[in-house]
Parts: structure tokens; C-alpha cells; sequence
């Protein structure tokens, strides 16, 4: 040991006899180790830069193969605003997206007005009134819901909702808007109860502890402190859920029963943008007008998204702001 | 709870009070009279208790769920941890500002109303009742004439000093019985902490204020009376200038020589 400990700090005659042409000075570069930076900062500036690279890439060819439609063909007005979708009719073809547009929208707005109130209303528990095991179980569990694949999602929409949903609303069918909202409501809520989580934890704990010290009861603490404080979160939350909804694919394919209507009621079947192309995409051929139809509507969700998105993105900013 | 008038000596009286955070005990059968209309500060080396004790008093400390209390604690002559004692309106009548100033994330305005929207029914808010609470309350504090024209902005983005009477002054119209100061000037510059000090003596004579200072000059200049604390027990408790002056046990003496602490 004692040996060890000796050869750990030598003196300074066996520091002189190590160097003889004179003490090494400890700062000087060296040469390899210079590169060796500057490589792996190169390295970490591509794996930054190549986020963009790939989203432009995904929109330069979304928009390639949809071009020659929309900026040839397609009548646009009547694309957005007609309800007749027949892109396979041998006699008279026609491209109106108006059902599609109504169906995911009203798919959207019913999962989300199911998926607010308990996405926010699950976040104002698990960050106020849980702690120690439960709410790291809760967490768990919550984020294990996004963890399950969206054609599982559509199974549960076939053989559990469907049969439920006849049975309790009493409709012809259990795949409509109904079913639809209620899993893409299941498949939101995650990333709002995560998101709003976050938000309400960044509220400083002075502000419970003064809101409590002047007598406000639990529920008045988070109506009149947390949530005004914590706005820009929640409204961050509920925005990101709001694409998530709008993208979704598999899940509203399988619950939404998939037919071409406008609906009357939420136990109407409907056909969304997403589902649209997932389903017929593989049939088109190549290059045809169906096919570059097709990639226009992909235009048209990437545009929604990318406004939902960057609406969440403009309210986040908000929040560094204050 | 239903309160008494105003019992003539008022104040505060705990009775054997102890407390424990899990196993440690923090306050060791703490008995002890505040006297109302007075100034008392509470000193002691980090870790005496003195802080603890504070908190008991509004029994803010029961937020985290590890801490036992034994004993009572009688302001207005109730016991406040009897079983019928409304936090909610213990905290009414015993507000408490926090070393760093903590206004809530709203305006001037509804900071100071804060008080009355959450303890009185809807309909007892009348914007000119409101009007008259923040005028008289800012102008109680020495606010009213900076902030007069700015009722509407932020309070989080006021100076400090500001910050910390505000803290006080949405406390009034609350009409508390004792209000709590817990190092109350130590986020504060040399002006700051003179105006809060300023600030306690016009409060002083309608409020039971108690104060928790590091400070000795503080507590020296700014208490009538004072509470010196260590691990947990009282050790002294006087007029200031008799304890400064003449401390009776030599574990004060030192303390306010600074040979500890």
C-alpha cells in the first residue's frame, strides 16, 4: 500500500529525471485530441441539422408527387368544398374532400372534448394532490397508454366499442364518430396529462404555499393560482394533443366504420383525410391522377399539423416569456 | 371556529408545545406568551426552531405529512388545533409574509383583494368595496403612491421591496389578528429592509407581529420583545433591551456575543 501511494505522487527529483530537456507545460494541445473535438462536434451538429434536412425532405416529396395536381388539374375550391368523392369512377371521377374534412374534424373535436377534461383534470391530480408512490405509478401507467400501438387501439374499437356502443345507444352500427373520438380521446390523453404535468410542476412552490398561507382551500389554490399561471402550458398540452388526433391513422380507420358521409349524428360513420389515404394509397397507381390526389390531401393534414404545431410552439414561447 | 371578541390580553399563548418532523423533534415543550399590539422577534441559531415554531402558528408546516404536533396553541383563547378549527379561517386571522417576497402571479389589484374574494361570498364584493380595500390597504403599506397608476400590472414583476409590502399589504384587508414575518427582509438591500422595518412599527399596536430574524441588529432595533431559541427550547424570553442588555442565561449571552451560530 504504502508503495502505491508513493509512485501516486512522485517527488519533484523523479518529475525532473521523467522530462529532461525541462518540465512539460500541462496546457499545451495536443493535436489528436483537437481533432478528435472537433469531429464529434461536427458529428453532434449533423444529428441537429438533420432534423430539418429530413422534415423539408418529407415535405419536398409529399409535395413533388402532389404537385402536378394541384398546381394542374385540381380545382381547388371544389376539391376542399365538395362532398363527392369518387376518384375511381369510370365515368365521372371527382375529388371532393369536404366529408373527409368534416370527418376528422368532427372525429377531432368530439375526442378532444372528451380528452381535455380528463387529460387536464388527470394532470391537476397527479401533479397537485398525488405523491411519493402514487403518482410515480400513476405516471408510469399513464405514459404505458402511449406506449400502445394504434392498430391495437383499432382491435378495441372493433371488439370491445363496437358491440358496446350498439348495445347502449342502441345504432345500427358501433363503428362511427362516437367510437373513433373515444379512443383517439384514450390515445390523447397521455401526452396531455405528461405535458400539463410539466406545466403545472414549473408553477414555483411559493405560490401554493402563499395561496395557502392566505386561506385559500385546495380547489381555490388551483382555480385562481395554478391554472391562470399555468395557462400557457395547459393550452400547449391540449394543442399537441389536438395533432396528435388529427394525424392519427390506424385506430380512426378501423373504429370509424370508414364510409363517405357527412354525419348527422355522433353514432354516424365517417371517413377521415388520414384513413382515406391509408387505404388507398396501395391501390392507386403510380403517378396517377388518384394517386396525386391523394398526396394533396396529405398536403392539406401536413398543413393542419404544422399549424396546430407551431400554435403550441408560438404558446410555449409564451411561457419563457413571462 | 366561532371567535370570541378580542380577549383583553389577545396574543398568542402556546402550552407545552412540541413537534416533530418523522423522528426528529423540532420543538421541545415550547410555553409561551405573545403579547398583542407587540413587536416580538424570535432568534436563535440555524436549526433552533424558530422558523418551526413560526409556522406552527398558522400551521402552514402541516402541508408536507410527516410532522406530529402535540400541546396548544390559544390566539383569541381557542386552542387552534382543536378539532373544529377551520384552517382556511385560522389563516384569515394569522396571515404571514415569507422571506422571499411571494406574490402571487396576478395583478396589484387582484393580489391585494385576493384576501376577500376567497373569504367572503360573491355578493359582498362590490367593485367600490374592493376599490376602497386596495387603496387602504396600499396606502396602510406605503404603496399607494407608486403604484396607484399600475393596479393592473404584475406584482411578480415589481422591485423587491415592493413585492414584500404587498405581501403585507394583502394581508389587511383580511383583518388578521397576528401576522407572521419569517425572515421577512433577508431577499432585501439595505433601503428595502429599513422600509419594512418602518413598515412594522405603524403596524405595530393593532397586530400581534411576529418576526423570525437571523439578524440580531434586526431584532435588537425592530422588537419589543424577544424570544431567544436553541435546539428547540425557549431559553429567554424578554423585553429586547433587558435580553441584549442583561441576558440571564449564559447560552444567551454567548449567542448574542457571537461566539456561536
Amino acid at each position: 500500500m504504502e508503495e502505491d501511494a508513493i509512485k501516486v505522487s512522485p517527488t519533484s527529483t523523479e518529475l525532473a529525471e521523467a522530462t529532461p530537456s525541462g518540465p512539460e507545460p500541462p496546457w499545451r494541445r495536443r493535436p489528436l485530441e483537437a481533432y478528435a473535438e472537433l469531429a464529434l462536434e461536427w458529428l453532434i451538429r449533423l444529428c441537429g441539422v438533420s432534423a430539418i434536412l429530413f422534415v423539408f425532405g418529407i415535405f419536398f416529396f409529399v409535395f413533388r408527387e402532389g404537385a402536378g395536381m394541384l398546381f394542374g388539374k385540381l380545382d381547388l375550391l371544389r376539391f376542399l368544398f365538395t362532398k363527392e368523392w369518387y376518384p375511381t369512377s369510370l365515368s365521372n371521377v371527382r375529388y371532393g374532400v369536404l366529408a373527409l374534412i368534416i370527418g376528422t374534424g368532427s372525429v377531432t373535436v368530439l375526442a378532444m372534448a372528451i380528452a381535455v377534461p380528463f387529460g387536464l383534470g388527470a394532470a391537476i391530480f397527479v401533479s397537485e394532490f398525488c405523491s411519493g408512490r402514487v403518482k410515480e405509478t400513476l405516471k408510469i401507467v399513464i405514459e404505458l397508454l402511449a406506449a400502445i400501438p394504434s392498430v391495437v387501439w383499432g382491435f378495441i374499437g372493433i371488439s370491445v366499442m363496437n358491440p358496446l356502443i350498439q348495445e347502449l345507444f342502441d345504432a345500427s352500427i358501433g363503428l362511427n364518430v362516437l367510437n373513433g373520438a373515444l379512443l383517439l380521446a384514450l390515445m390523447s390523453v397521455p401526452i396531455m396529462v405528461s405535458i400539463g404535468e410539466d406545466a403545472l410542476k414549473a408553477v414555483p412552490d411559493s405560490h401554493r404555499e402563499a395561496a395557502l398561507a392566505l386561506g385559500s382551500t385546495r380547489w381555490q389554490t388551483i382555480y385562481r393560482v395554478l391554472l391562470p399561471s399555468a395557462k400557457n402550458g395547459l393550452l400547449a398540452a391540449v394543442l399537441l394533443g389536438v395533432g396528435r388526433a388529427v394525424g392519427e391513422t390506424m385506430a380512426v380507420l378501423m373504429a370509424t366504420g370508414h364510409s363517405l358521409n357527412i354525419p348527422r349524428s355522433v353514432l354516424d360513420p365517417v371517413r377521415t383525410l388520414t384513413a382515406t389515404i391509408a387505404a388507398e394509397l396501395g391501390e392507386a397507381s403510380v403517378g396517377s391522377d388518384h394517386y396525386q390526389v391523394l398526396f394533396v390531401i396529405g398536403i392539406l393534414l401536413f398543413t393542419i399539423t404544422f399549424f396546430v404545431n407551431l400554435a403550441a410552439d408560438l404558446v410555449v414561447k409564451g411561457i419563457k416569456k413571462q | 371556529m366561532t371567535l370570541p371578541a378580542r380577549a383583553a390580553q389577545g396574543g398568542i399563548t402556546t402550552r407545552e408545545l412540541s413537534l416533530w418532523y418523522g423522528d426528529f423533534q423540532a420543538l421541545k415543550s415550547v410555553t409561551l406568551t405573545l403579547q398583542h399590539g407587540l413587536i416580538t422577534s424570535l432568534i436563535g441559531p440555524s436549526g433552533c426552531g424558530k422558523t418551526t415554531l413560526l409556522r406552527c402558528f398558522n400551521r402552514v408546516n402541516e402541508r408536507y405529512g410527516y410532522v406530529t404536533t402535540r400541546g396548544e396553541i390559544k390566539i383569541l383563547d381557542k386552542n387552534i388545533y382543536d378539532e373544529d378549527v377551520s384552517l382556511e379561517e385560522l389563516r384569515r386571522l394569522v396571515g404571514m409574509v415569507f422571506q422571499r417576497p411571494n406574490p402571487l402571479p396576478l395583478s396589484v389589484y387582484e393580489n391585494v383583494v385576493y384576501g376577500l374574494r376567497i373569504h367572503s361570498p360573491r355578493r359582498d364584493l362590490s367593485k367600490s368595496r374592493l376599490d376602497e380595500a386596495v387603496e387602504r390597504s396600499l396606502r396602510e403599506v406605503g404603496l399607494w403612491d407608486d403604484l396607484k397608476d399600475r393596479l393592473g400590472a404584475r406584482a411578480t414583476g415589481l422591485q423587491l421591496e415592493q413585492q414584500q409590502k404587498l405581501c403585507i399589504a394583502r394581508l389587511l384587508p383580511m383583518k388578521p389578528e397576528v401576522i407572521l414575518m419569517d425572515e421577512p427582509c433577508s431577499a432585501l438591500d439595505v433601503e428595502g429592509t429599513r422600509a419594512i422595518e418602518e413598515l412594522m412599527w405603524t403596524l405595530r399596536g393593532k397586530y400581534t407581529i411576529v418576526i423570525v430574524t437571523h439578524n440580531m441588529a434586526q431584532a435588537r432595533r425592530a422588537s419589543d420583545e424577544c424570544v431567544f431559541m436553541l435546539l428547540g427550547e425557549i431559553i429567554e424570553h424578554r423585553r429586547t433591551e433587558d435580553l441584549f442588555l442583561h441576558p440571564r442565561d449564559p447560552r444567551t449571552a454567548e449567542y448574542i456575543e457571537g461566539r456561536y451560530g
